[in-house]
C-alpha cells in the first residue's frame, strides 16, 4: 500500500509543507519564505520569524492539501522537523504537527533538520549505500557516513564557525546583503584569485575551521581600507571562496578514499554554491566517484526533504508519541 | 573599575577565560563585545574547557543560543541576530538556571541584561594581539576580577 507522508519543516525562516509518496515521490510543497523580511535586518530575526510561521503555518497546511488535491484522510502520517532550528520557530511547526496527529489520529514522525537535508537526494534518486554526506549549511558543516538508511557516522565536522555562517559574517564585513552566500557566489564567479588567504583546517583529521579565514577577510579588509586602497570584491569573493570549497573537497575526497565509498552526496543550504558544485562534479568525474546533488531549489529549507527522511524513520518504526520536544541543538 | 588585559594568541585568551572559569559560580553572566573575528568564540572555548566540556564549542550564531553539559551547564549565546527583539526568546531565564552564561554582542541587548555581570570588551590589535577590557558590575564580579588579575 502506498505510503503519504505530510511533513512540515519551521525551523528558520521557511514555513513549509510537503506530501512525500513512499519517501520518493514529491506530491506537493509549499514553500512560504521570509527572506525578504529579514533582508533589511541583515539576517533572520527569530522572534519576527516565529510570529511569521504563526501566521504562515495553517494557510500553507490548507495549500498543499490542495495543491495535492487530497484531504487528510489519505494521509498515512505527519513528520515533522524537531530541531536543531531556532526554537520559536520550531515550535511552531511542531506544535501545528501534533495537534493534526492528535485530531486525525494519525501516528507522528519526528525529523532531524540536518537527516531531512541529506535526503533531499532521495527525492533526486534512491540513495545508494554506504555513501559519506557532505552536509553545508548556514548552522552545519560535517562529514557524515551513512552505511544504509537511518545509520549515521560523524566523521568530521566544523570546529567553530559553519560554512554558511562564514559566508554571511564574510558579506556582512563586504556589505553584502543577506542572504550573502549567493552574491559572493557569483561575484566569486566573476573575479579573480588574487588575494592572499589562508587555507583553513588542512590537516589529517576531517575537522573544518572557518574562523581563522573570516578574520583573514578582516584583518584584510581593515589594512586595505588603512593603506587607503580600495578593495576588489570580486577578486576578494573568488579568493575566499576558492579556499572555502578547495578544503571541502580536499577532505570530502580524502574520506571517500579512506573509507573506500564511491557514493558521495552533498546536503544543505551551501550546495546551492556553484563554485562548490562545479569543483565537486570535477573531482568526482576524475575519481569515478557517483555523485548526487540537490536540485537547487531543494538545498535551502523545505519540507519535501523532511518527507523523504521520515518515509525510512517510520518503515523502521521509529514514530513517536506526542510528548516529544523541540531541541534548538541537537548535536548530529 | 575597569582591567586591562593584553593577549598575545588565542592560546593566551583561552588561558585568561580558564583562570575567569576557575572562579565560577552558579549563574556567573559574562557579556562578550567586540567586531568579528575579536575572539569571543575562542574566549568561550577557553571557559567551556575549564568546565570540562568534552563536546566542541561551535559559533552559536545560526541557533543563538547552545547549551553544554558540564560541571556547570554552560549557555552560550550570540544575540546579534536578535537585533535587540528580546521578548519571546526567554533569555532572562538563563540568568537563574545555576549555569555560567555567556553572551556574545550583548550590546544588542543592554535592555535585558542583569544588573550583575562581567562586561568583557575585545579589541583588535594586530592579526594575533587583542586587549581585553574586564569591566565588573556588582560585588561578586569585582571579587572575581581581583583573583583573576
Amino acid at each position: 500500500m502506498d505510503i503519504y507522508a505530510l511533513a512540515i519543516e519551521s525551523s528558520c525562516d521557511e514555513t513549509s509543507v510537503s506530501i512525500i509518496k513512499n519517501g520518493i515521490e514529491e506530491i506537493a510543497t509549499i514553500i512560504s519564505t521570509q527572506i525578504d523580511i529579514h533582508k533589511e535586518y541583515g539576517g533572520v530575526v527569530p522572534e519576527i520569524a516565529s510570529r511569521k510561521h504563526v501566521e504562515n503555518i495553517t494557510i500553507v497546511i490548507e495549500e498543499c492539501l490542495n495543491k495535492a488535491k487530497m484531504t487528510m484522510d489519505s494521509i498515512t502520517y505527519i513528520a515533522v522537523t524537531y530541531g536543531p532550528g531556532l526554537i520559536g520557530s520550531l515550535l511552531i511547526g511542531v506544535e501545528a504537527a501534533k495537534t493534526l496527529a492528535f485530531v486525525y489520529k494519525k501516528p507522528i514522525v519526528p525529523v532531524h533538520h540536518i537527516v531531512g537535508h541529506i535526503y533531499a537526494n532521495n527525492l533526486v534518486k534512491r540513495l545508494s549505500f554506504p555513501l559519506v554526506a557532505l552536509v553545508v549549511s548556514g548552522g552545519h558543516t560535517e562529514l557524515v557516513y551513512m552505511e544504509d538508511d537511518y545509520k549515521f557516522k560523524y566523521i568530521g565536522g566544523t570546529l567553530d564557525d559553519a560554512v554558511g555562517e562564514c559566508y554571511d559574517k564574510v558579506g556582512r564585513v563586504l556589505n553584502i546583503e543577506y542572504p550573502a552566500g549567493p552574491k559572493l557566489d557569483k561575484m566569486a564567479s566573476l573575479g579573480k584569485d588574487t588575494y592572499d588567504l589562508p587555507t583553513p583546517l588542512d590537516d589529517d583529521s576531517y575537522n573544518f575551521s572557518f574562523s581563522g579565514l573570516k578574520s583573514a577577510v578582516i584583518n584584510l579588509k581593515h589594512n586595505e581600507e588603512q593603506r587607503g586602497k580600495e578593495i576588489n570584491s570580486e577578486d576578494l569573493a573568488t579568493s575566499f571562496q576558492n579556499r572555502v570549497v578547495n578544503i571541502l573537497v580536499k577532505k570530502t575526497m580524502k574520506a571517500l578514499k579512506e573509507y573506500n565509498i564511491n557514493n558521495l552526496i552533498v546536503a544543505g543550504g551551501v550546495s546551492a554554491n556553484k563554485g562548490l558544485r562545479n569543483k565537486l562534479i570535477e573531482e568526482c568525474s576524475k575519481e569515478n566517484i557517483n555523485l548526487t546533488l540537490p536540485e537547487i531549489r531543494l538545498c535551502t529549507d523545505n519540507a519535501a526533504m523532511i518527507g523523504a527522511a521520515s518515509y525510512y524513520a517510520y518503515k523502521l518504526g521509529k514514530v513517536s508519541t506526542l510528548d516529544f520536544e523541540a531541541k534548538a541543538n541537537d548535536s548530529f | 573599575m575597569e582591567y586591562k588585559i593584553t593577549t598575545r594568541s588565542e592560546m593566551e585568551t583561552i588561558e585568561l577565560a580558564q583562570n575567569i572559569e576557575s572562579e565560577k559560580f552558579p549563574n556567573m553572566i559574562i557579556c562578550l563585545n567586540g567586531e568579528l573575528g575579536s575572539g569571543k568564540t575562542v574566549f568561550a572555548k577557553g571557559i567551556a574547557n575549564g568546565l570540562g566540556i568534552q563536546e566542541t564549542i561551535t559559533s552559536p550564531t545560526f541557533t543563538i543560543i547552545k547549551e553544554y553539559v558540564g560541571e556547570l551547564p554552560l549557555y552560550h549565546m550570540d544575540v546579534y541576530r536578535l537585533d535587540g527583539n528580546v521578548s519571546d526568546i526567554g533569555i532572562e531565564e538563563y540568568y537563574t538556571k545555576g549555569g555560567v552564561v555567556l553572551i556574545e554582542w550583548a550590546d544588542s541587548i543592554k535592555d535585558v541584561l542583569p544588573e550583575e555581570r562581567l562586561d568583557i570588551t575585545f579589541k583588535v590589535i594586530d592579526e594575533n594581539k587583542r586587549v581585553l577590557i574586564l569591566t565588573p558590575h556588582g560585588k561578586q564580579y569585582e571579587e572575581l576580577c581581583e583573583a583573576v588579575i
